[in-house]
């Protein structure tokens, strides 16, 4: 075929402007269409939920908001006066707040347990966030180190008046369930992963049995043996204190789950990592210090903060054999006669629901945007 | 020059060195000596247990449980008065808790995939809702909303005078639900016999629908002559029998209903809090579940003429599933674990009537504890295994 090369002949030089799209499709009308009435079905949905959004959010609003009481300093403020309706009483939280946070510690100390938790959000975030300098060195502080500084800041000792750990309460004694709860559970979980993975039989019937046994059972049993049970298991008039013994067996039972996500973790591996330490002439423990379990907690990062969310949220189960966490210390105050009124429990638990939210919520995205970190590291 | 292999020397430090740094060798001595230790830690814990006890004067042992209880509970589904033993209040314990967790599990389940599937609609709000309510409940303690549904909300209901009437004489009091009780007239066991027998015949139905299907390529609609065979075969044997069931409407006198039965306000803010929290991980197990398919699947379903509906029943569904059991399994136990939070809030399981009232009682911490430890043991593994069996009748059959 012949090219026609006239100048008779039209060739456009330049696009045609696009056509606005239909007015029912484009700008909010569409979108509106589009994503919440495109078919009978969805108009029914979407109309149903617009009445249930209707019917409970201006009322959820009005009593925290609007009709709440801010300030007070008693029950009188939040009682209702002349007929009209009291919403929340954040007076309430506002008087017990130091309560909530630092249970009965005495007052002139709670700088204590105050530097001792901003030290440890500095350090979590210097340990969290990946583009520190010397998160390595930092990891390993927060393991040892840490630990000795908040026992010594928080107990006493040496130079300062001890504080008995039957003071301790609220989100103070949630943090240290939860922290030394993943710190030490961590050690046992690992030791747990790799005897469930080894080849000698005895070792891997203790561990399976170990790890079946405190993943089968409630923690609140766990708590209850802790309690009653291990007093007994100790010789006459070794008595140690309620919040270790809660400790241990927090510590134990989160052992168990953690040792299945770091299973994960080492089944992941390949065969060829295993196989590559043993022909380097690397011992057992050499090659998994060394070569497997560098990758394999990498890898399970994201399963680690997922077992400290779980057992964040499982701290307040303490509250139950009479330890006063966040949960426990609310909880507590709802029989102040100063302050007892129908609306302060609905308002202490929101607020302690609110606090564990912040918490739990802000770990789940740090799980996911690790697990995005480490996924886009593997593609190759 | 020959290479001389350092083991095989026969002198006697050679061979010390060879049984020294024998992986099997030293993997006995190594598993041995944590034998040892842990049978030196076992004995150590005894010794403990039995002075501590014989300190305190309490002889171990299970007698304790045919001696009277004393205490009451306030849900009894068995027989269970104040002079009844121990062992009863076990069970009644047990029988509480496994209703809670049934329930739980079914509720749970319900609203879990409706949630997890909402989450993936089209529908922009119902989405948004779904998403919203899973990411707020699932980072909320469990204790926390069981602690909420009751003091907050349960106990603030008005009285049963002033209670909300639902329909079909129900009312939602701080009482808790009380509805109409059924009483089982003459002859109603036989309906009960019939619904298996239905059971049987549907499930019979459907292999001859499949065989036909297979053989012939023409369709049955099993599903709903199913439906139709397990709940009209009863309801037509019932209607024969002169309709054996009435009911014991709740009247309301004085301050209290009475007659009818009761749903207590523990059991409600049990059933609330604990299937609304595990619903948001079922949710999550759904939408991964469903996720998992690739869209490829869906658009082969379509291209080869299959509704949307069946799209979604015959192609879909069954390799979610494969998908969602295992997490689902240990959401299922999780539930069973986490209804032992019904200490906190007085319902009457197996933890608050037999760790709590019982071990308080007679003292009995160990034995108490052990033997509620291998009941949920128990239950666990029970779960586990059915769980795994309907598993492996569902996973990938790979050639």
């Amino acid at each position: 075929m012949s090219r026609i090369e006239t100048d008779t002949v039209f060739v456009r030089r330049d696009f045609l402007e696009p056509e606005a799209p239909p007015p029912s499709l484009g700008g909010v009308p569409g979108w509106v269409r589009k994503n919440l009435f495109s078919s009978p079905f969805n108009i029914a949905v979407s109309l149903a939920m617009l009445l249930l959004l209707a019917w409970a959010l201006p009322p959820l609003f009005r009593w925290l908001f609007v009709d709440a009481v801010w300030t007070g300093t008693n029950r009188e403020a939040c009682l209702p006066k002349n007929g009209e309706t009291v919403g929340a009483c954040w007076a309430f939280v506002n008087a017990k707040l130091a309560q909530f946070t630092f249970g009965s510690y005495p007052a002139d100390q709670r700088w204590r347990p105050s530097l001792a938790m901003i030290v440890f959000f500095l350090g979590l975030a210097w340990v969290a966030i990946p583009k520190m300098p010397r998160r390595r060195e930092g990891v390993w502080l927060m393991l040892t180190a840490f630990p000795v500084l908040t026992f010594w800041l928080l107990y006493g000792g040496l130079g300062l008046p001890i504080v008995e750990t039957s003071n301790w309460g609220g989100l103070l004694v949630t943090l240290v369930v939860a922290v030394t709860g993943i710190v030490a559970s961590l050690p046992l979980g690992i030791l747990l992963a790799l005897g469930r993975r080894s080849k000698l039989p005895f070792i891997k019937i203790v561990s399976v049995v170990f790890i079946e046994v405190w993943r089968g059972v409630p923690l609140i049993t766990v708590l209850f043996m802790a309690s009653v049970m291990l007093p007994l298991f100790l010789p006459n008039g070794v008595n140690f204190d309620k919040l270790l013994r809660a400790l241990i067996g927090v510590a134990l039972f989160t052992g168990a789950y953690m040792a299945e996500t770091i299973r994960g973790g080492l089944q992941a591996i390949p065969k060829g990592q295993y196989e590559g330490a043993a022909s380097l002439g690397l011992s057992y423990w050499h090659s998994m210090r060394l070569i497997i379990l560098p990758q394999a907690l990498k890898i399970v990062i994201p399963g680690i903060v997922n077992s400290f969310i779980s057992l964040f949220k499982d701290t307040s189960l303490v509250m139950i054999i009479g330890l006063y966490d966040l949960l426990g210390s609310i909880q507590r105050n709802f029989s102040d006669a100063n302050w007892s009124t129908p609306s302060i429990a609905p308002t202490g638990l929101i607020f302690a629901a609110a606090v564990f939210w912040v918490f739990c919520f802000s770990m789940s995205r740090y799980s996911m945007y690790m697990e995005r970190k480490l996924n886009t590291g593997r593609k190759r | 020059m020959t290479l001389r292999d350092k083991t095989a020397d026969d002198s006697p430090r050679s061979l010390v060195r060879a049984v020294l740094y024998d992986a099997t060798i030293r993997g006995w001595v190594f598993q041995g000596l944590v034998l040892v230790f842990l049978i030196l830690f076992a004995v150590w814990v005894m010794h403990n247990t039995a002075a501590n006890l014989r300190a305190a004067n309490i002889p171990f042992g299970f007698d304790f449980l045919n001696m009277r209880a004393g205490f009451d509970i306030s849900q009894k589904p068995i027989y269970y008065t104040l002079d009844s033993s121990h062992a009863q209040a076990f069970k009644v314990g047990l029988l509480n808790t496994i209703i809670v967790s049934v329930l739980g599990i079914v509720l749970a389940t319900i609203i879990g995939f409706v949630v997890g599937i909402s989450r993936l609609s089209s529908n922009w709000l119902l989405a948004r809702a779904a998403t919203v309510y899973v990411e707020t409940l699932r980072n909320i303690p469990l204790l926390l909303q069981l602690l909420f549904w009751y003091k907050a909300v349960l106990s603030v209901l008005p009285g049963p005078r002033q209670g909300y009437m639902l329909p079909l004489s129900t009312n939602l009091s701080n009482r808790g639900l009380t509805m109409p009780r059924p009483i089982v007239g003459e002859g109603f066991e036989i309906v009960l016999w019939v619904v298996p027998v239905a059971v049987v015949l549907a499930w019979a139905l459907a292999r001859w629908a499949r065989r036909r299907q297979v053989a012939t390529g023409q369709s049955f609609p099993v599903f709903r002559a199913s439906l139709g065979i397990v709940v009209g075969l009863p309801l037509i044997v019932f209607l024969a029998l002169g309709a054996p069931l009435s009911f014991e409407i709740p009247e309301l006198k004085g301050f209290n209903f009475v007659g009818g039965m009761v749903v207590h306000p523990e059991l409600i803010a049990m059933l609330l809090g604990i299937s609304l929290y595990t619903a948001t991980f079922i949710a999550e197990t759904v939408r991964a579940g469903i996720l998992a398919v690739s869209t490829g699947q869906s658009e082969a379903a379509f291209s080869l003429g299959l509704r949307p509906g069946q799209t979604m029943r015959l192609i879909v569904v069954p390799q979610a599933m494969r998908v969602i059991i295992p997490p689902l399994t240990s959401q299922y136990l999780n539930l069973t674990k986490n209804s032992s939070l019904a200490l906190a809030i007085g319902y009457p399981d197996l933890v608050a009537v037999f760790a709590g009232s019982t071990l308080n009682i007679t003292g009995h911490a160990i034995e108490v504890i052990a033997i509620t430890m291998a009941v949920y043991l128990a239950l666990s593994l029970i779960t586990a295994a059915l769980m795994n069996w309907f598993n492996a009748r569902v996973a990938l059959v790979e050639r």
